[in-house]
């Protein structure tokens, strides 16, 4: 048993949902970072505050990111997590693993650090939660060799990450695996040296479900979509209207466009009216599937709150094909990264950017045209901008 | 010396065959219980997927346990989904059960598909980061040992996701949650003159400010903060560490509902307020698991089918939402940050509650 008396966290393991503390206690019994890791979390539960310290500068050789620096300031109480920097280490794609690869992970974080990870971090990562300064470099290079490398931190590209795309999903309209690994592979510069104004996120859903939340939580947001009609198996409606499902009631009903037509024989679709919301095929997955001409609507933005309020990414491309070697992708995510490099202040994300300057300024930039797809709805104040060429000039 | 840059290793060494040979193939999935999937390829051929829960902060002897099981089931075969699940992958039908047979007295819950609530996203808290105003694992687990039963089964109207950001960075980006649970702080930060030329640089330190608070104070290389418009975020400690803003009394945790990022039926949304503030109340947080419960079933037993928390608080009215739950209505409630006016009611057209 660990040493540590820890009264507070031993409540946390009854109940039926898995318990962390079990996990810091089981690490805690053969590694004295966690034993101490348990004994400042206790007092934290005693006294309702943090007992991190700001990191200061660590790394790895060649390296601006992929380290978080973390020290305790009760370093008296607890020596063996005075300095307890994390790691993050880039995720395989779509989060897949071997097991063979998960524990040569595990003999690598053992051996260096705490024996405590994150599967996952929020940004996509596996997070190797704490170890000694002197441990980075000599578990980086384990890592190194063992074929993995370290994600992004701080005024970086951060981690790309993926839904699982076509890897087990019908919906998917474009190959998000393949794109976050060649778009990670491309820009390891960029993940790995931060250079940037603040941070950059790239993250790929296949379809508009986003099931790895690229609209609200990413600078530029890739989102599966389609073309053309949505392909209708009447055999499979045939079959759902048998079912328990009430196509009228659940389907029809719901459909925000309501351009579903259902006569209790045949589904019928005006696609024209379709904004491609997925409910239907969410539903009615036999029988409904994506049009065939499928591509990516492309959003920018998107953001949590700090500094200026949080933002959804906005609709900048309404339809780009993407098939490797994703060249059209790639010079408009460098297009924008540049403007924006050029032109942001310390700290101001890229949303926060095009609010300041304007989305007539960078789309001009970024070279792309306007679209009705773009807005909700056009301008209602009459504050409106021309350029100077639209203007006739004074004639002499 | 180590090789730099080499990336992620590539995510086709770690697919199953099963998913190799059916890449982009996939016709269409059933959910056969909560937690187990089943996807059905062009070419005829099946693949399982048992989803377990995971409270995501695990030892490296939980991964091999997690590993073991693959090893049995799955020729080593798994993943993990974007909100902290583990996904078992199997191509043989046979091997389902008896998984899921070895899951349950391992205590692995299985479920989080369909209409439930999958696990909880969620962040560092005091576990290891320098900024919180509450804890992250301890009230997810808290939580989650409370609505477990929605998490095993699939009988909500839709699915319910829940995420908790320790403070307003909200490193789990948790604003378009259906229910989202955030660490606040409620008092201004104490500025450490002494502290402050050595460690902060000024300029980053005034602009970290969303309200403008902050000004520099170039004479005394320090800076002043206006109480006045001081709304607590935190953001200037994130910059300047000689601002400490923790404060255990008066710290804790705000409640945000109605959110989604999903585009289907009606277009992605923000959180909104719907408990200003809420007692830190280690180990269990009772306050917070209590009001949280509370949303969870009056959506429960009002929402129509489908129906996600923000398109049934909408379709019913913030109005009702407020008298259904027996919340409490406060001013802080009302927008008071930039574009506040357009949350401000322009008809008379509401309910009476």
């Amino acid at each position: 048993m660990a040493k540590t008396d820890t009264p507070l966290l031993d409540e946390l393991e009854k109940g039926k949902w898995p318990s962390f503390v079990k996990d810091m206690k089981q690490a805690a019994q053969k590694n004295p970072m966690a034993e101490d890791l348990l004994g400042q979390l206790e007092l934290s539960y005693k006294e309702k505050i943090g007992h991190w310290k700001h990191g200061g500068i660590v790394g790895v050789k060649g390296y601006g990111s992929g380290v978080i620096g973390r020290y305790s300031d009760r370093p008296d109480l607890f020596p063996n997590v005075q300095a307890f920097h994390t790691m993050r280490v880039n995720h395989p794609t779509g989060w897949f693993y071997k097991t063979d690869a998960l524990r040569n992970l595990c003999d690598i974080w053992d051996k260096h650090g705490s024996g405590l990870t994150n599967m996952h971090g929020a940004t996509g990562d596996v997070i190797l939660l704490g170890t000694k300064t002197d441990q980075l470099q000599p578990c980086f290079n384990d890592l190194s060799d063992a074929g993995f490398d370290l994600g992004g931190s701080g005024s970086a590209l951060r981690t790309p990450s993926a839904c699982v795309g076509p890897g087990r999903c019908e919906w998917a309209c474009v190959d998000s695996l393949d794109i976050c690994y060649n778009l990670t592979m491309t820009y390891q510069g960029q993940m790995h040296r931060p250079m940037f104004p603040y941070k950059f996120k790239i993250k790929v859903s296949a379809c508009p479900n986003d099931c790895v939340a690229s609209i609200a939580r990413s600078d530029f947001s890739i989102i599966g979509t389609w073309k053309g009609n949505i392909r209708i198996d009447q055999k499979e409606v045939t079959a759902y209207a048998a079912s328990d499902l009430d196509i009228q009631k659940e389907v029809c009903d719901l459909c925000p466009t309501k351009c579903m037509e259902w006569d209790g024989k045949v589904l019928k679709i005006q696609d024209a009216d379709c904004n491609r919301c997925m409910h239907c095929i969410n539903l009615m997955s036999k029988a409904l599937r994506p049009g065939k001409e499928k591509g990516a609507t492309i959003l920018v933005g998107g953001k949590a709150p700090i500094v200026q309020g949080a933002l959804l990414s906005w609709v900048i491309v309404p339809f780009i094909k993407l098939e490797p070697p994703y060249t059209e992708l790639k010079n408009l995510i460098e297009r924008i990264q540049d403007w924006w490099d050029e032109h942001g202040k310390s700290r101001e994300r890229l949303g926060e950017l095009i609010n300041r300057l304007g989305m007539r300024v960078f789309l001009r930039a970024v070279g792309l045209p306007a679209v009705p797809q773009m807005v909700k709805a056009p301008r209602t104040n009459p504050y409106v901008f021309f350029w100077p060429e639209e203007i006739q000039k004074e004639v002499k | 010396m180590a090789k730099t840059d080499i990336g992620p290793p590539d995510y086709k060494t770690m697919l199953p065959p099963v998913i190799k040979r059916n890449y982009g193939k996939w016709l269409y999935h059933e959910i056969l219980k909560p937690g187990v999937l089943m996807h059905i390829s062009e070419s005829g051929e099946a693949l399982y997927t048992v989803r377990a829960g995971s409270p995501r902060l695990i030892s490296t002897d939980h991964i091999r346990e997690i590993c073991d099981m693959a090893d049995k089931y799955c020729d080593g075969y798994l993943r993990f989904t974007s909100r902290h699940n583990i996904e078992f992958l199997l191509d043989d039908k046979e091997k389902v059960e008896p998984l899921i047979a070895e899951l349950a007295t391992r205590k692995y819950p299985v479920g989080g598909t369909g209409h439930s609530i999958s696990n909880i996203v969620h962040t560092q808290g005091w576990v290891h980061c320098h900024t919180p105003a509450t804890d992250a694992s301890g009230p997810v687990k808290a939580l989650m040992d409370e609505i477990y039963d929605y998490f095993v089964t699939s009988t909500l109207p839709a699915h319910v996701r829940i995420a908790l950001a320790c403070c307003l960075n909200m490193c789990g980006a948790v604003h378009c949650s259906d229910i989202a649970i955030l660490g606040i702080h409620r008092t201004v930060p104490k500025t450490d003159n002494s502290r402050v030329p050595n460690l902060c640089e000024i300029p980053s330190t005034v602009a970290s400010c969303p309200t403008g608070a902050i000004r520099g104070d170039m004479k005394n290389k320090t800076v002043t903060v206006n109480d006045e418009k001081c709304m607590y975020c935190g953001n200037c400690y994130t910059v300047c560490p000689a601002m400490p803003i923790a404060d255990p009394e008066n710290d804790g945790i705000s409640i945000w509902v109605g959110g989604k990022v999903s585009n289907a039926r009606s277009a992605p949304k923000f959180s909104k307020l719907a408990i200003p503030f809420l007692p830190n109340n280690p180990p269990r947080w009772p306050e917070v698991v209590d009001a949280v419960k509370n949303i969870i079933e009056v959506y429960a037993s009002n929402a129509k089918k489908h129906e996600r928390m923000g398109e049934w608080i909408e379709r019913v009215g913030w109005e009702r939402f407020f008298s259904l739950t027996k919340i409490p209505f406060t001013d802080k409630h009302i927008d008071d940050f930039d574009m506040a006016s357009e949350t401000f009611r322009t008809s008379t057209q509401f309910k009476w509650g």
